[in-house]
């Protein structure tokens, strides 16, 4: 009953999947650069997920006081609870400085101090001095800085003539034994096929934040690129780490910034305790956000929540003058107002820990080239695929992300990705041709899913895996919550032979474009699940109650995670790079973790 | 004879009914455009009831539950649910905005959701917007600047000369209000309309970019900039509050100035 697909052919030296921050970032590097670039995107540029990014973009710019790289990535390395690559940490935060001053450069409109440069404010881990005073780190467009970057790189974008194919959504890498040769995509607005084939394809999909049921990412964060590596038979990287950031809005899920409390907001529970106050006696408010996570979630469940449940707790910044909130705060003010229906001025926003970003993904080196394991079990490179932004694990941010290094790492290793390949790949080289058998199995794959004429319709099976997530794999996981996951998601996964897809056509069927994303979501739960009960320790977000100490003889190591077609996975480790890249700095050598 | 009716594949035709199975409860009716692409119909007006009681509180909400548990064949753009990203823009009860900021309570009981009006539809309530795309581009809306900077640091720029920013760079491209215009009903093959006019004012007033002559060069033109007639129903419609006719009455008022 296979229907014949006719497909379209390009070819181009470097395929790009993903126009958000890290996409983008790199399309521009590349036109720069003179290669020939196809840029592939399931949404409008402006559309994707890193519009929503608020609080700033991290750099030792010490524009409001003293500051060093070096402080950035002892605060990164502490934050990533010593599970983030060190080489990698500092790379990131020496590019950081150049990697602002780029923004400025093409015209981002940061929020300015009175001497006219960059306005930095405060962000939870970011010290000064090895963790000695408070730093003021995190560059400023009021709250509304992913919005700012990510028009600011769709313009340069435009300015370099990047070849952008949007509304296209990649189905599947064609890949053999010797690695990737590009992708096959559709175009959702003509309903067609096409072989995009390159010497090097770029994945920049984002994170998997809709594997959960309430989450502050876009309902476009599907984990494409995981769920792509995956079944092209490529391991994931440390995915047993989640961020869940304290303050999603409570009941709509709404992101609000952790800038609030950078600008001297803070939480109270229902007796009006400051309560961060007893978990992290010296940054309070502003400690990492896997340790305030966690302590609303103490908060809640010894019963001292706010409201009728008693299930959520409150966020004041009410207190605050009303010129500041309306100058650096004014995104949120709104926000409050139209999903909590309050003012920000006058009350305290209800807010509750909701999942937000995904430390985990595709593993690569600080080139952005993706990697697995060789025969020896050393890490070797994936020829033709890399990865940059949420979908990447470089990892730079380990077990726990801290706030504004993630606006950063798309910036330094969607650069960092343009460079590699303005050094290694050669204008209009031929890439070797695609055999009918590589791509055979995407069309079946997208025929079968497109005639699905089970009983249960995806959406069903996606609440199911979103619910599932939520209660069994959150703040705090045990051994038997995530056991109870692992059976859960085997049954959903075994439901799929049962799928119901409904609309047959080709145009614009964003029923079927669901299912496909729905298999790259639940391909990211299930991988999830594995690696966090695999791993018996506690480890920034990734906290284990049966096992709540961090254990670095045994699991100071990254997760590799390989998925196979009948749902069930394959794990293996890789040593954390505790050597720094350059002798100017010194490793951080593991200690406890205490804010 | 001059024709006066609607093509024959833009009249709508009374579509589908999907009542609630339970009649007893707070329903709310919503009547969505349907276009099929593929499959040669006319476009029609599907009805659908849904249960307020077990749906969240904005549009996107009820056509999240519509796609899910009713008509999973209906087909529209959404992404930030917050109303930054821009691709829920639809007509929503006669008036262009987001689907995910829009409260079903401000509404009522009935509600009609079309497409952002005067565009080609692709299907359903997903429109063609790449004209508008193309439109944005030619404004060349990017830093221009001759100026050069000191060594390795950012430009400066005044808090005062930043604010002129404000209300400005805010814009999320959603097209509701070029779509409200009905001079770029007319005209938009020529006239840039309101929200691609804003994003020219952005870069005019932008303290860092020297490219002002040659962007008041590029506007000074009877369609592209002049054929807003001040209707205002640009800043009436724009859901995140900002106001594209002021920043054409400052353009056109900057072209004055040069002028005298």
């Amino acid at each position: 009953m296979s229907t014949v697909y006719p497909l379209i052919e390009h070819e181009y030296d470097v395929l790009v999947i993903g126009a958000g921050g890290s996409g983008l970032r790199a399309a521009v590097g590349l036109a720069e650069a003179g290669l020939k670039t196809a840029c592939l995107t399931k949404v409008f540029p402006t559309r994707s997920h890193t519009v929503a990014a608020q609080g700033g973009i991290s750099a030792a710019l010490g524009n409001m006081g003293e500051d060093h790289w070096s402080w950035h990535m002892y605060d990164t390395i502490k934050g990533s609870d010593w599970l983030g690559d060190q080489d990698a940490i500092e790379f990131m935060c020496r590019e950081a400085i150049p990697a602002v001053i780029e923004l400025e450069r093409y015209g981002l409109p940061f929020s300015r101090l009175e001497n006219g440069k960059i306005y930095q404010r405060a962000f939870g881990g970011m010290t000064t001095d090895f963790g000695k005073g408070v730093a003021q780190r995190t560059c400023a467009a009021a709250d509304r800085t992913g919005h700012a970057m990510l028009h600011t790189l769709y313009q340069q974008a435009i300015r370099h003539g990047v070849e952008f194919y949007i509304e296209y959504y990649a189905i599947d890498l064609i890949a053999d034994t010797e690695g990737v040769l590009g992708a096959v995509a559709w175009d959702l607005s003509q309903g067609t096929l096409h072989q995009f084939r390159a010497q090097s394809t770029i994945l920049a999909t984002g994170g998997y934040g809709r594997t959960y049921f309430s989450c502050t990412s876009a309902h476009t964060c599907t984990g494409d690129g995981n769920g792509m590596v995956a079944r092209a038979g490529y391991p994931l990287q440390d995915m047993e780490f989640v961020q869940f950031h304290p303050t999603g809005i409570y009941g709509a899920g709404c992101l609000i910034t952790e800038g609030v409390r950078g600008e001297g907001g803070f939480l109270t529970n229902s007796t009006g305790e400051k309560f961060m106050e007893r978990y992290a006696p010296h940054a309070k408010d502003l400690a990492s956000r896997d340790v305030v996570s966690r302590a609303i979630t103490i908060e809640i469940r010894e019963g001292r929540g706010v409201g009728t449940h008693k299930d959520h707790v409150d966020l004041h910044l009410e207190h605050l003058d009303p010129k500041i909130i309306h100058e650096r705060l004014p995104g949120i003010t709104e926000t409050a107002r139209i999903f909590a229906g309050i003012d920000a001025t006058r009350e305290p926003i209800p807010v509750l820990p909701t999942v937000h970003y995904n430390m985990g993904g595709i593993p690569t080196n600080i080139h952005a080239e993706a990697l697995t394991l060789g025969k020896d079990g050393k890490p070797v490179t994936i020829s033709g695929l890399m990865a940059v932004g949420e979908t990447a694990c470089v990892s730079v941010h380990g077990a726990n992300r801290l706030g504004s290094n993630s606006l950063l790492d798309l910036m330094v290793f969607g650069r960092a990705a343009a460079l590699r390949c303005a050094s290694t790949l050669e204008q209009g080289h031929r890439v070797r041709p695609v055999r009918r058998t590589m791509v055979e199995p995407i069309f079946e794959r997208f025929d079968r899913l497109r005639h699905a004429d089970g009983s249960s319709p995806t959406a069903m099976l996606r609440e199911r895996m979103q619910k599932t997530m939520q209660s069994e794999a959150s703040v705090f996981r045990t051994g038997e919550t995530l056991e109870q996951a692992a059976r859960e998601l085997e049954a959903i996964w075994c439901a799929c032979t049962d799928l119901k897809v409904h609309d047959r056509s080709l145009i614009w069927n964003s029923d079927l474009a669901e299912t496909l994303e729905f298999e790259n979501l639940l391909a990211c739960a299930v991988t999830t699940v594995s690696s966090a009960l695999m791993r018996q320790e506690s480890r920034g977000g990734h906290a284990r109650e049966d096992y709540p100490d961090r254990d670095d003889k045994k699991w100071l190591k990254h997760s590799l995670i390989w998925l196979d077609k009948k749902g069930q996975t394959r794990m293996d480790y890789r040593p954390v790079h505790l050597e720094t890249l350059t002798p100017e700095v010194q490793s951080i050598p593991p200690k406890p973790r205490v804010y | 004879m001059p024709q006066f009716r609607l093509p024959e594949n833009s009249r709508v035709q009374l579509g589908r009914h999907y009542p609630s199975p339970d009649p007893g409860k707070r329903i709310c009716k919503i009547s969505i455009y349907r276009y099929e692409p593929d499959a040669s119909e006319k476009p029609r007006l599907d009805r659908y009831e849904i249960e307020l009681d077990h749906c969240g509180p904005m549009v996107l909400d009820a056509l999240i539950k519509i796609k899910n548990e009713i008509d999973p064949t209906l087909a529209f753009r959404r992404s930030c649910r917050e109303g930054v990203c821009g691709s829920c823009a639809m007509n929503i009860g006669g008036a262009n905005t987001l689907a995910c900021t829009k409260a079903l309570s401000e509404l009522g009981t009935k509600i009609a959701i079309y497409p952002l009006p005067h565009l080609p539809v692709v299907k359903d309530l997903v429109p063609d917007l790449s004209h508008f795309y193309a439109q944005y581009a030619s404004i060349q809306p990017w830093l221009k600047t001759e100026d050069p900077v000191e060594g390795d640091r950012e430009r400066l720029q005044s808090p005062e000369d930043r604010a002129r920013l404000d209300g400005l760079y805010e814009c999320i491209l959603c097209a509701c209000c070029s779509t409200a215009c009905p001079s770029y009903w007319w005209n938009s093959d020529r006239y840039l309309g309101p929200a691609i006019l804003l994003q020219a004012y952005r870069w005019l007033v932008d303290s860092r970019d020297t490219a002002t002559g040659e962007r008041l060069d590029q506007l000074q033109d009877p369609f592209r900039l002049y054929r807003c007639h001040t209707i205002l129903n640009c800043t009436k419609t724009c859901p995140k509050g900002l106001n594209p006719a002021q920043a054409i009455a400052a353009t056109k008022r900057l072209l004055v100035e040069r002028e005298s």
